[in-house]
């Protein structure tokens, strides 16, 4: 059984030739507190192929938004970055200044913002608003800019009359289908989508999601999805992380995911959602709250809460092991339970 | 993953989040508070500072300050440290009297027309678009010159010149909460007016409120030293103004006096100076962003880092 830690080689980067498009190691991300520092994100790394969705999934102050933003540098104070490495396409993102971060920000890395639907202004036509990511960032006249933003709509489905609404003209769906648009202006190589279809009924959700992978097909960009939707990024990622107060507990192709869940929290996470096929089963869901990431638990962070909880999860923290090709998980039974199940 | 070392981490901890600790943690509202507190203490205890009536002739006029006078005598021959002291008590007094009166009318005016709108905003918004173009200090000057002269007339003449200024910023703040969900949670659920105007708007819009009230201090002061210096206060009142109106009327200016008359203008600005560095402390309060910011900086200072607008990279041990 093969352990590395602390950096295990995120699954899918192994099979490809090719340097992964994005590279997390060991990444911290703190917020400054008068209480000290709470521990947003503690020792992540993934990495994520071309043309490859990853998905980052975990209950709400995990810190899988923490890290989507500082992918791009936008965590406001009191954020700090504390350690690690973010590399895209080779560039050390970490190393960036302003001006450097200016270019790099939606040419390589584009993203759709948590309620991105309203993160357009209201008072200006979502044709200039698309106009405006293009003049600044292409240079385009304001005529070239138009056409390409015609053409932007067209990509994501929405007839190109519509250049001329304003958001409040158009329905929650349309707006999120402008705000993708947006981010796909530039043909930047990474799309980060933040929880990109919460807000959204079901029917419109899988339908921006379809339309994202078909675009992904046509334009080759890869996906960093974020999401705490877990069946829903099962059926639209290749790979997954679970991550729990600041810290992968699980990472695997999402199916194997899906299937052979191992760490007790990625199995409650699953539990906590009704499957549509299949039989009845009853939904368990986690008991207790995510804990305090000032004064995170000792040992494996989920043991207050978790079920199956040794000595041994108190008092030491499990280290992210591969127990199976391409599974990694940070569970001190992991490795006694496939060989049980095998 | 653990915290395999067990190192000390470099300090990376923000100061108390209270308001009042926010405020006197600022550097910039440490200073105004000084400036404003120095006065205020003058101001009580005038009597221990400067002993004697600062309107008693005390020597020959025009002397430059020395041991027996500490700021020099004015043309009238008066002491004019004396005056410095004993005029802050009346100045503050009517800069801060006048601010609270003045706020008081903005507050009720600007939320009530902007919360009712319709006619009644249609009738408020006229009052106050009246007050604003009609000349301030014009109006101030007939006032003053009609009203029998004194301290009260001072302090109700720049209220009722100076109120609609906050009263509009109050009025546009107003307009935009009533549209907020928690405003029109409270209609649907039955709320009156006046307690949604007072139990859900105005406790958002403090920050607006204070900063326009210490803002109509220093409004107040300034136009009331004005006032006196014009002549057209009670020139028996000791006050910064009526100081200066008197190193003034005596020539002091002309044959180079400049005991007389800075002491009381310094004062003046200085006092307005301290203000504005409170109000900026305010908005750290308000924003609290702005501490985070200024806090970030700060550990970067610590880690020898460039200032920079992107998330900040502090390398430490974990």
């Amino acid at each position: 059984m093969n352990t590395k830690p602390p950096v295990p080689e995120a699954p899918g980067s192994a099979g490809g030739p090719a340097a992964p498009l994005l590279e997390v190691r060991n990444l911290y991300v703190e917020y400054l507190t008068p209480r000290g520092p709470a521990q947003a994100v503690h020792n992540v790394s993934f990495s994520i192929g071309r043309g490859q969705v990853f998905g980052l999934a975990g209950e709400s102050g995990c810190g899988k938004s923490t890290i989507a933003h500082s992918i791009l540098r936008v965590l406001r104070p009191p954020a700090v970055i504390t350690g690690g490495q973010i590399r895209v396409d080779g560039a050390d993102v970490l190393k960036m200044q302003d001006a450097e971060l200016e270019d790099f920000r939606w040419r390589k890395v584009a993203m759709v913002f948590q309620s991105a639907m309203n993160s357009l202004n209201p008072v200006i036509t979502v044709g200039e608003q698309i106009d405006d990511v293009l003049i600044r960032h292409n240079r385009l006249s304001p005529a070239q800019a138009r056409e390409r933003s015609a053409e932007l709509l067209k990509i994501v489905g929405i007839e190109s009359a519509r250049l001329k609404s304003f958001p409040h003209q158009m329905s929650g769906g349309m707006r999120q289908r402008v705000v993708i648009a947006i981010a796909l202006a530039l043909n930047p190589a990474l799309l980060i989508m933040d929880e990109p279809t919460t807000a959204l009924d079901v029917v419109v959700q899988k339908d921006i999601l379809r339309q994202i992978q078909q675009l992904k097909a046509a334009l080759g960009f890869s996906i960093l999805f974020i999401t705490h939707d877990v069946s829903l990024m099962v059926e639209f990622s290749d790979n997954m992380a679970v991550m729990y107060a600041g810290e992968v507990v699980e990472m695997a192709p999402a199916r194997e995911i899906f299937s052979n869940p191992i760490h007790p929290y990625t199995r409650g996470l699953l539990s906590s959602f009704p499957s549509l096929q299949g039989r009845r089963r009853k939904l368990t869901g986690i008991p207790g709250s995510p804990p305090d990431l000032v004064n995170p638990p000792s040992g494996c962070k989920f043991h207050p809460r978790c079920t199956r909880c040794t000595r041994l999860e108190t008092e030491a923290a499990p280290q992210l092991t591969e127990v199976t090709a391409g599974h990694w998980v940070a569970y001190h039974d992991g490795l006694r339970l496939t060989e049980a199940a095998a | 993953m653990s915290n395999s070392d067990s190192r000390p981490r470099p300090a990376l901890k923000l100061p108390g989040a209270n308001a009042l600790g926010t405020l006197l943690g600022s550097p910039k509202a440490q200073l105004g508070f000084v400036i404003v507190l120095v006065f205020i203490l003058a101001a009580v205890f005038a009597a221990a500072l400067a002993p004697g009536d600062p309107k008693k002739y005390v020597g020959k006029p025009n002397q430059p300050p020395s041991a027996q006078f500490l700021l020099g005598t004015n043309p009238q021959g008066k002491d004019v440290f004396r005056q410095l002291v004993w005029g802050s008590r009346l100045s503050l007094l009517i800069g801060f009297g006048s601010a609270v009166l003045m706020t008081l009318i903005a507050v009720v005016v600007g939320m009530v027309a902007g919360f009712y709108r319709g006619v009644v905003d249609d009738v408020l918004n006229f009052v106050m678009n009246l007050f604003l173009v009609i000349p301030g200090l014009p109006l101030l000057v007939l006032l003053s010159a009609y009203l029998k002269p004194g301290t009260v007339t001072i302090i109700f003449a720049l209220a009722i010149t100076g109120w609609a200024f906050n009263g509009r910023i109050i009025r546009a703040q107003t307009m935009s909460l009533r549209e907020k969900d928690f405003v029109a949670a409270a209609v649907v659920s039955g709320e009156p007016g006046l307690s949604i105007i007072f139990v859900h708007i105005l406790p958002n819009m403090v920050n607006i409120i204070v900063g326009g009230f210490i803002g109509a201090v220093t409004y107040g002061i300034m136009a009331s030293t004005g006032l006196a210096f014009l002549g057209l206060a009670n020139t028996a009142d000791v006050t910064w103004g009526t100081n200066l109106f008197w190193a003034q009327n005596g020539g002091a200016l002309m044959i180079g006096a400049w005991w007389a008359f800075l002491p009381s203008g310094l004062a003046v600005a200085l006092v307005a100076f301290g203000l504005a560095l409170i109000n900026y402390g305010m908005d750290e309060i308000t924003n609290p962003r702005l501490i985070a910011e200024r806090n970030i900086q700060s550990v970067l200072r610590q880690a020898r880092l460039p200032r920079m607008r992107a998330t900040p990279v502090v390398p430490h041990e974990h």
